[in-house]
């Protein structure tokens, strides 16, 4: 049977703003999968987000949403998770919104290790303001403020999710689209601070400066880039230049941050 | 029975007022000189099952502070000078999505860095136009630790009430001076908390006009599902620029201090009533101001004292009754001129004027303000 996407839509509130062909829906559907999978609860799920074109996704969804400022969504998940432990709390942003503006609460939530399933959506790009350079745009790349070419190095957010201590971290594309829901779905599944971060395509402001005009040009470069992580491993590191690692790639048990705040209560109160 | 009595540092009767209120929830970055304030927090709530959680800055404090009210929970942050120009722009989001919240600010001077352990009165203007846009402000500025303590719990009470953060100034001074408390019995002091809906989920708008003025606020987790955002949005949560929603939903946010005012505002008045001089002074200031009025009275000059202890709104309506029945009004105030400015704005040049500005890390004496007195009189 078709896959019910309504059951969590809110329909008064669609059609979405996203341009055609942006890859932000396609991360949509699978988050709903990844959320049918696992079974959450709507009354008792939370999605945040920061501001940007992938920010605006929790409007269309039926849960607790909360659309808050640029770059901050992780701090206002942190403080949902916190004082209600119970809820589900998964964060959905941009490349910028999320390491640009929002580096430091996010490294900060991967260091706490808290339990949240963050979904990166990174364009390389930001989408919403028209076009500007992100820390994700790939050196030498066309962006409105950087007409001569990007002069930035590039941030990997996985290595970076994975270096500041978060405890699942997993990458795909959005030509990848069956992934999505899987590795959202674990991520979900996870205990502790969940990084998915997916490549996405936005044609209107990254696509179109930099050669990649039509959609499926994008999605083709981004089927051939791909390399599956038990693949890289066998792979000589000249390979894997400018390859795309995808799947798991990195996961480990550590203490979760409410549950470590459950021990400081019992240590104040002597349980 | 017997009040329990204790000795409290301001910052402290602040947390301890937080705790009596009911607030569940800290999250903070520390600075100086209001760092007391997250010690305790970290201190206590773990104790009633509250949380406390320090977060990589004051933005991302404030952030957690919002996320944390929006489960229900009454939620508390403090800080100084620069912590406070960064939680500026989620200052302005608790506004616009109307979630109640207490932001304590141990006033330092500046721009900057500034005195980190000199005391200030010099946010007064920030704490009322701080973040960017229309919006109503509630700020309280107390003079005691007894007034901090029921201050800090009336602060949770307006914030719960209004559904807007709330900020309490403190000046260092009395932020860190030590005054013997009566701590009040569970019950003395009414504590409020927020509306809940009346309505069943599928009913349920989180900024339904037709609520009133102050719409009800469900907690996330409750299940009752909506959408909250930033931008200027409809009575169901979602954003609009629609013309006439947006002015209505702008004006609705304003009224509800404006049409409340009675409930909100509260001063001290000190032999106001045949004063020919009255001073205008909050904190620490004001306790310098009432020595200089009894000094003044003993020397036959009619002074009286009026102290704002609701900042914001500013008691205008009584500050204009004044200057129509006294000659002078002097203001004294550790900035260069704020508060001063306000009055100017209230009194519209019906009594003569003077203000008291100091900056330089040490308070107002009784004796400086009494030199003023002398000279303008
Ligand atoms: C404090 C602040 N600074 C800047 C902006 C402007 N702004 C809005 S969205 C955005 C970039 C969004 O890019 P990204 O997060 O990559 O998401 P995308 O739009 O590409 O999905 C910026 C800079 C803002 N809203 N707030
Ligand atoms: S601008 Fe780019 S990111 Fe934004 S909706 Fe359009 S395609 Fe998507």
């Amino acid at each position: 049977m078709a896959f019910d996407y309504e059951k969590y839509l809110r329909p008064g509130k669609l059609p979405h703003i996203w341009c055609p062909g942006c890859g932000h829906g396609i991360i949509l559907k699978g988050l709903l999968r990844a959320i049918d999978t696992c079974e959450l609860d709507k009354d008792n799920t939370a999605i945040v987000s920061g501001i940007g074109c992938a920010s605006r996704l929790p409007g269309y969804v039926d849960f607790n949403t909360l659309h808050t400022a640029h770059g901050r969504a992780a701090a206002f998940a942190t403080g949902i998770k916190m004082a209600k432990p119970e809820m589900n709390v998964l964060v959905v942003g941009g490349d910028g919104d999320g390491v640009a503006i929002g580096g430091n609460h996010f490294i900060h939530a991967c260091r706490r290790n808290i339990d949240m399933t963050y979904v990166i959506c990174n364009n390389f790009i930001y989408g919403m303001t028209g076009g500007q350079f992100s820390p994700c745009t790939p050196t030498g790349d066309r962006a409105s403020t950087t007409p001569y070419g990007n002069p930035d190095p590039v941030f990997d957010i996985s290595k970076l999710a994975i270096g500041a201590g978060a405890t699942f971290v997993a990458r795909t594309t959005s030509f990848h689209a069956t992934q999505i829901d899987k590795l959202i779905a674990e991520g979900i599944r996870h205990k502790g601070m969940a990084v998915i971060e997916v490549l996405d395509d936005c044609p209107t402001t990254y696509g179109r400066r930099n050669k990649f005009r039509s959609v499926v040009d994008m999605m083709k470069r981004f089927k051939e880039l791909a390399v599956p992580v038990a693949k890289a491993a066998t792979m000589a590191k000249e390979d894997l230049e400018g390859k795309i690692v995808t799947g798991i790639l990195h996961r480990e048990e550590r203490p979760e941050y409410c549950e470590q705040y459950a021990e400081v209560v019992k240590r104040a109160q002597n349980l | 029975m017997a009040k329990k009595i204790a000795l409290l540092q301001g910052n402290e009767a602040c947390a301890y007022g937080a705790l009596y209120a009911g607030c569940s929830f800290f999250g903070g970055y520390p600075i100086t000189p209001s760092t007391e304030v997250a010690e305790i927090m970290a201190k206590e709530l773990p104790k009633t099952d509250g949380k406390f959680i320090q977060m990589e800055d004051e933005i991302g404090a404030m952030a957690s502070v919002l996320g944390a009210s929006l489960t229900g929970a009454k939620a508390l942050t403090a800080s100084s000078g620069p912590g406070i120009s960064l939680k500026q722009e989620l200052i302005g989001y608790a506004c616009i999505a109307e979630i109640p919240c207490v932001i304590v600010n141990v006033m330092r001077g500046g721009p900057s860095t500034g005195m980190p352990t000199g005391p200030s009165q010099s946010d007064i203007m920030q704490a009322r136009w701080g973040t960017h846009g229309d919006h109503a402000a509630i700020a309280v500025a107390p003079a005691s630790c007894q007034e901090i303590f029921t201050e800090t719990v009336r602060a949770f009470n307006l914030a719960e009430t209004y559904r807007m953060p709330v900020q309490i100034l403190l000046d260092e001074i009395n932020g860190h001076m030590r005054e013997r408390i009566e701590l009040p019995e569970p019950g003395d002091l009414e504590v409020v908390s927020r509306q809940e809906p009346p309505v069943s989920p599928d009913q349920y708008l989180p900024f339904d006009p037709s609520f009133g003025d102050v719409p009800p606020l469900a907690a996330f987790g409750s299940g009752y599902r909506y959408h909250v955002t930033g931008l200027n949005k409809a009575a169901d949560g979602f954003p609009t620029t629609k013309a006439k929603l947006v002015d209505a939903e702008e004006r609705r946010q304003l009224r509800k201090v404006e049409a409340n005012r009675n409930d909100i505002e509260k001063n001290e008045e000190y032999l106001i009533d045949d004063a020919e001089i009255v001073i205008v002074a909050i904190g620490t200031i004001s306790r310098s101001a009432r020595h200089a009025v009894n000094e003044l009275r003993e020397q036959g000059v009619k002074a009286g004292l009026f102290r704002p202890i609701t900042l914001w709104p500013f008691p205008e309506r009584r500050i204009a009754e004044l200057a129509d029945q006294t000659k002078t009004i002097i203001v004294p105030e550790m900035n260069l001129g704020q508060m001063i400015l306000e009055v100017e704005r209230v009194t519209k040049g019906s009594c003569a004027l003077h203000g008291i500005g100091r900056v330089d890390g040490e308070p107002i004496s009784p004796s400086q303000i009494i030199d003023k007195v002398k000279e303008v009189c």
